[in-house]
Formats: C-alpha cells, sequence, structure tokens
C-alpha cells in the first residue's frame, strides 16, 4: 500500500515537472504584454516578467527550482494578469464543483439504472433503443453535442418568445435578491448538465448493462429465485447488488477525473471552471497557470486511482491490496 | 453489444472443438461469415466507403476549392452553386467538409494502426522478456497514463504550427496505446507458457521472431478490434484538439476546425454546423458499427451468443481479467483523448 502511494507520488512530480518544462519552453508570454496598448517597453515587460518567474533568460531549471519553491510555501505563483495562481484555482474548483454535482449525480445513477434495464429486458425494445442511443453518443464529440443542443435551446427560446433556456454562462450578474438569482442560475444549468449527464449514462449504462448480464445467468441468482424469492427482489437483491460491484470504482475514478475533464462543456457553456481554465491557461499563454492546472490534475489522477482502489478492496472482500 | 440479434443457430461454432487451434482459413473464413451475417456491421463498412468516396471524389465535382472566397455569397444557405452553403468568408462549407474529412479519415485510421502496433509490440516484448524490460516498460505506461494528453499536445501545438500534421499523428498515437499495451503483455504472459511457444524456442527460434510470428498473431483478434476503437478515439481525440486550435492548423482544415470555425454563427446559419458535424458523427458510427461487428464475429460468446447460451457460464480467471481490463481501457480512453 504504501509503495503503492510512493509510486503514484512519484509519478505525480514527474508528470507536473515535465509539463512545466513544457510549458515553460514551447509557451510565450511575452507576447501577452507586447499585444497591450499602450505597449509597454521592453525593459518593461522584461521587469513584469521577472518579477512573475517567467523571465525567459533565466535558465528553466532555476524558473522550476523557484516554482517549486514557491508551491513548498503554498504559492502557486502570480497568472498572467498579476492575480494570485491560487485565488483563480479556488474559484475556478468552486465553479466545476456548482456544474459537476448535479449532473454526475443524475449520470451515475442514470447510466447505472439504463444498464442494468437494459441488461433485464436484453434486446426488447428499450434496451435496443438505449443501446443504439449510446452507440450514437459515444462515436460523437462531446462538443459537437454542446452545439447541438444550444441551437435547439436558441428554437426553444424562439417559439417560446423568451429565454427560457441560457446557454452561457453561469447565472445573470444584473439579477439580485435569492429567488431571481437562484432561478437564473437554474436556467444556465440546465444545457451543461443535460450534456454531462447524456455522456455519463451513455458510457456507464454500457458497463452496467455487461455486468448485469453476466450476473443474470449465474447460479446463486437461479438459486434465489428457487428458494422462493421473487423475481424483482431477487435482481434488486442478489442481483443489482453484485452487477454494481466492478462499476463502482470505475464510476468513483471517473466521477473525480471529471473535475479537469468537462473542458469543451465548460467553454462552450461559458463555465469559468477547471475545464475551461485548461484552455484559457494555454492559449494565453500563462505558464504558471498551466503549471497550476497539471499539478491538480496529476494529483486529481491520483486521488481517483487511489479512490478507486479502496473502495473497491472495502466492497469486495475478496481483493488485497498488493 | 450488437443491437440486432443472431437468431439463427451456429453450428459452426459449436463443431470447432474448444481447446484445439482450428486451423487458420477455417477460422478467418468462419469470422467472415459471422461478421457478414451482421448487418449493422456491414452497414458501417458500406458508409465508410461511402464517406471515402465522398472525401476525394467530392473535391473533383467540386468547382470550389476549400481555399477559394466567393465574394458575392457570404453566409449563404445551400443552394445550386454551393451545395451545403458558405461561412462568413464566402467559404464553400461542401469544400471545407471534404477537405476536412479526408484529414480526419487520414488521422483516424494513421493514428489507429500506429497505436496498435506500438501497443502490440511493446506489451510482447514486456511481457515475453520480463525482468527489466517489463519494469521499464511499465513505468512508462504508467507515466504517459498520468500526464495529462490533451494538456501537453494542446502546449506543444504553437511549435508544431509550422511543420506537418503528422506530428499530430504521432503525438496522439504516442498517448493513446498504453492500455492496450498491458492488455497484450498480460496476455503474453500466458501465452509464453503454451507449448508451441515452447517448442519454437527448442527449436531454436529467435526471440523477436517467435514474438511476431507467434505470440502476436494468437491475439490476432484483440489487436483488430482494438484498432477500431482506437481510430474512433483518434477522430474525436483530433477533431476535439482541432476545436480549440491546438490540433490541425491553418491554412489545413479538418472537420474539427470547420465546426469551431462556424461555432459562432451556428445558431443562426445552421449549415455552418450540420453538414461537417453529420459528417463527423456518420464516421464515428461507421467505426463502432465495424468494431462491434467484429467483436461478435471473432468471439461469439461476448454478446449475441450470451443470450443464446446463458447457460454455459465458464469464465475463467483469465476470461474475467481480461473483460476487466476491457472496463479500464474504455476508462483509460476516456480519461486520455475525449474530455467531456
Amino acid at each position: 500500500m504504501l509503495r503503492r502511494l510512493a509510486n503514484y507520488l512519484i509519478l505525480v512530480i514527474v508528470a507536473t515537472s515535465l509539463a512545466y518544462f513544457l510549458a515553460a519552453l514551447s509557451l510565450n508570454p511575452r507576447s501577452n504584454f507586447e499585444a497591450q496598448k499602450p505597449r509597454p517597453t521592453n525593459a518593461q515587460i522584461d521587469a513584469t516578467l521577472k518579477t512573475y518567474n517567467l523571465d525567459p533568460e533565466t535558465p528553466v531549471v532555476v524558473r522550476y527550482a523557484r516554482w517549486v519553491d514557491g508551491i513548498a510555501h503554498g504559492n502557486l505563483g502570480k497568472d498572467i494578469k498579476g492575480g494570485s495562481v491560487a485565488d483563480d484555482f479556488a474559484r475556478k474548483v468552486g465553479v466545476s464543483i456548482r456544474l459537476l454535482v448535479i449532473a454526475t449525480l443524475i449520470g451515475s445513477i442514470g447510466g447505472v439504472l439504463v444498464g442494468a434495464y437494459g441488461a433485464i429486458k436484453q434486446y426488447r425494445f428499450f434496451d435496443r433503443w438505449t443501446t443504439l442511443a449510446s452507440f450514437f453518443l459515444l462515436a460523437m464529440p462531446v462538443f459537437v453535442v454542446a452545439i447541438a443542443l444550444q441551437m435547439f435551446a436558441v428554437n426553444i427560446n424562439e417559439s417560446a418568445g423568451s429565454t427560457l433556456i441560457q446557454y452561457t454562462g453561469e447565472y445573470n450578474p444584473t439579477l439580485s435578491g435569492f429567488w431571481p438569482v437562484m432561478l437564473s442560475r437554474l436556467q444556465h444549468l440546465i444545457l451543461p448538465t443535460i450534456t454531462l449527464t447524456l455522456f455519463q449514462i451513455a458510457q456507464y449504462s454500457r458497463y452496467q448493462r455487461n455486468t448485469m448480464l453476466d450476473v443474470l445467468g449465474s447460479d446463486f441468482l437461479r438459486t434465489a429465485r428457487a428458494k422462493g424469492l421473487r423475481r424483482r427482489t431477487a435482481l434488486m437483491k442478489h442481483g443489482l447488488r453484485t452487477a454494481i460491484l466492478p462499476i463502482v470504482p470505475l464510476l468513483v475514478y471517473n466521477i473525480v477525473l471529471l473535475f479537469t475533464g468537462a473542458t469543451f462543456t465548460e467553454t462552450i457553456f461559458g463555465w469559468h471552471g477547471m475545464g475551461e481554465w485548461l484552455v484559457l491557461s494555454i492559449t494565453t499563454n500563462d505558464v504558471n497557470a498551466v503549471a497550476a492546472v497539471s499539478l491538480f490534475t496529476a494529483a486529481v489522477v491520483l486521488v481517483a486511482g487511489l479512490l478507486s482502489d479502496l473502495i473497491y478492496s472495502a466492497l469486495d472482500p475478496r481483493v488485497r491490496f498488493s | 453489444m450488437s443491437i440486432q440479434q443472431n437468431v439463427e443457430h451456429e453450428p459452426e461454432a459449436d463443431a470447432t472443438p474448444a481447446l484445439l487451434p482450428p486451423r487458420r482459413s477455417g477460422r478467418g473464413r468462419l469470422t467472415l461469415r459471422r461478421f457478414a451475417r451482421n448487418r449493422l456491421a456491414l452497414v458501417g463498412i458500406g458508409i465508410l466507403v461511402l464517406l471515402f468516396l465522398f472525401a476525394y471524389v467530392g473535391p473533383l465535382v467540386d468547382k470550389w476549392g476549400y481555399n477559394d472566397h466567393d465574394f458575392t455569397a457570404f453566409l449563404d444557405g445551400p443552394s445550386g452553386s454551393h451545395w451545403f452553403g458558405t461561412d462568413q468568408a464566402g467559404t464553400d462549407i461542401f469544400a471545407l467538409t471534404t477537405r476536412g474529412l479526408q484529414k480526419s479519415l487520414i488521422i483516424g485510421l494513421l493514428v489507429g494502426l500506429i497505436t496498435t502496433t506500438l501497443a502490440a509490440t511493446l506489451g510482447a516484448v514486456a511481457g515475453y522478456f520480463g525482468r527489466w524490460i517489463d519494469r521499464v516498460v511499465m513505468w512508462i505506461v504508467d507515466m504517459l497514463l498520468v500526464l495529462p494528453s490533451f494538456l501537453i499536445i494542446a502546449v506543444l501545438s504553437p511549435t508544431f504550427a509550422k511543420s506537418s500534421w503528422l506530428i499530430l499523428v504521432v503525438l496522439l498515437a504516442l498517448f493513446s496505446w498504453m492500455i492496450t499495451a498491458r492488455i497484450v503483455r498480460s496476455m503474453t504472459l500466458t501465452l509464453k507458457d503454451r507449448e508451441f511457444v515452447k517448442a519454437a524456442k527448442y527449436m531454436g527460434v529467435s526471440d523477436m521472431r517467435i514474438i511476431f510470428r507467434h505470440i502476436l498473431p494468437s491475439m490476432a483478434s484483440l489487436l483488430i478490434i482494438d484498432g477500431t476503437i482506437q481510430v474512433s478515439l483518434a477522430v474525436i481525440g483530433e477533431s476535439s484538439l482541432s476545436y480549440f486550435g491546438f490540433g490541425i492548423q491553418p491554412p489545413d482544415v479538418s472537420l474539427g476546425t470547420v465546426i469551431a470555425d462556424g461555432t459562432s454563427y451556428a445558431t443562426t446559419y445552421q449549415w455552418l454546423f450540420w453538414f461537417p458535424a453529420g459528417f463527423l458523427v456518420l464516421f464515428g458510427l461507421a467505426i463502432a458499427f465495424i468494431g462491434d461487428g467484429l467483436r461478435d464475429a471473432y468471439d461469439p460468446n461476448s454478446s449475441n451468443a450470451k443470450a443464446q447460451a446463458k447457460a454455459i457460464k465458464e469464465k475463467g480467471k483469465s476470461k474475467d481479467g481480461e473483460s476487466d481490463e476491457a472496463a479500464g481501457q474504455r476508462v483509460g480512453s476516456t480519461e486520455v483523448l475525449s474530455q467531456a
């Protein structure tokens, strides 16, 4: 267990360092300042870059050492506009959480239910159509679905004559008061939640259907029926419970990873969360932000891996930690 | 996971002795026949062929090039002279779509091929030789899995902006072989102790020859199926990167960049979105159908036969391990390239 943890940690460190070096070497933060109007003098740009630890004249190893030193003191450095990366970080994680909680809940529960029901009704109407639908979804990039939903929302809004469904941003900042703001938040939440939910259901229902099919053919389920349990009880208590087991670690892993994975949904629907930050930090040549995002991503992968291992061994006593 | 049910019973499948490796030609023909019986898979092949025809013959028929601008038609809807309409710069969407589809098709197939080759070679080498080679390869696998591939390709994109799109192919392949390699390795570990491998070894056949002539052909089915999965993942990955401007760089276009350029107008001028997106989805679906048909054809136990032979539940340990790994593969793949 400890060895595994140590191994994970080393991987995280290597991955983050590599990301830092790549970002520091291939991105060009100077272009940001050169595009400013009025354009600062070269000396000013150099000085600013220096204070942000982005000076290309300093050897990259020295910059890296400073960055690591900063992290050790809980300081993630400055972003390209001079703000603190740590503050951005906290704000964006919050946005991502607000976006993901509902979608994840509906997505995972829905996925399990759809998959399990499809397996029970194998090759019937429901199963065929959900299978076909998830095929369809999984063959599509996320942005196609997201934009299609946006266009759909525009049509609805036009036919309704008012904007029922909002498709950019998190809420309308001009509103005040608790209920109007809540309503606005809900209106903004609909489309990204549908996008995320659809993909999660499509993905999880496939796994759930497979494991459920395995369980349905098993001896213990026949035994449960033979001892007189009703079909529903047998399926719920003996069938679904067993079939969910292998899915849970996978769910946990995917859910934790979603923290930085909602890139398209966040970008297209204008939510300023972690996923959008990932893209934004690269397009704005913001080296410190890129480094922070990759540190977070690596940490998230580590947590996801450990958590799903732990949950698996807690749920299934046959599995031991090696 | 096929939608359609194989109603007929398959006498050939049952007649094949389970333990003896069947003759290769016989097995190949059997697989082909099963594949041909799967209507969805044939539809997939049909779509793929049509897409290729469309992508390569289409530009010959169309009088507009993908770099041309028609200054008399900005944001025009589909019409006789512009079949798919035009965008804000007067570029013909039909020309853009065919050109983008060419890129997407080539990149998808190339990445699929390279990924599977890489995974097969490295996985088999690691499993066959064991010891430090194994440890090094597995460590690389772990590390590449932790690395945020999307971020790294995106960060590197300015540096390869001026060079050819082949670099993108290499990068995509570099970040997608790991999980397949793991499966290949674990299969190699069991194959290594089989008689036919040992026999070859004692006959003095060289190690590399054993790997490429005896071990890898035994798992050809897995590799082919995995190849199709990789193709569709590569297409999604490429178009996703291109959508953000991290993939194919202008003046070249891919379906991802065409859709991205149209995004801001898409809600009003819908043809900017539906035509390129439609072809992207068609390609993805075709690959998915083919992969599914192949899996059913190679492994009658996978899904179709399951319904017929629910009673036969003799899943050995190795088989279970496999399905776990396969589940893991999907997880890994989604993590690697398709960011929600």
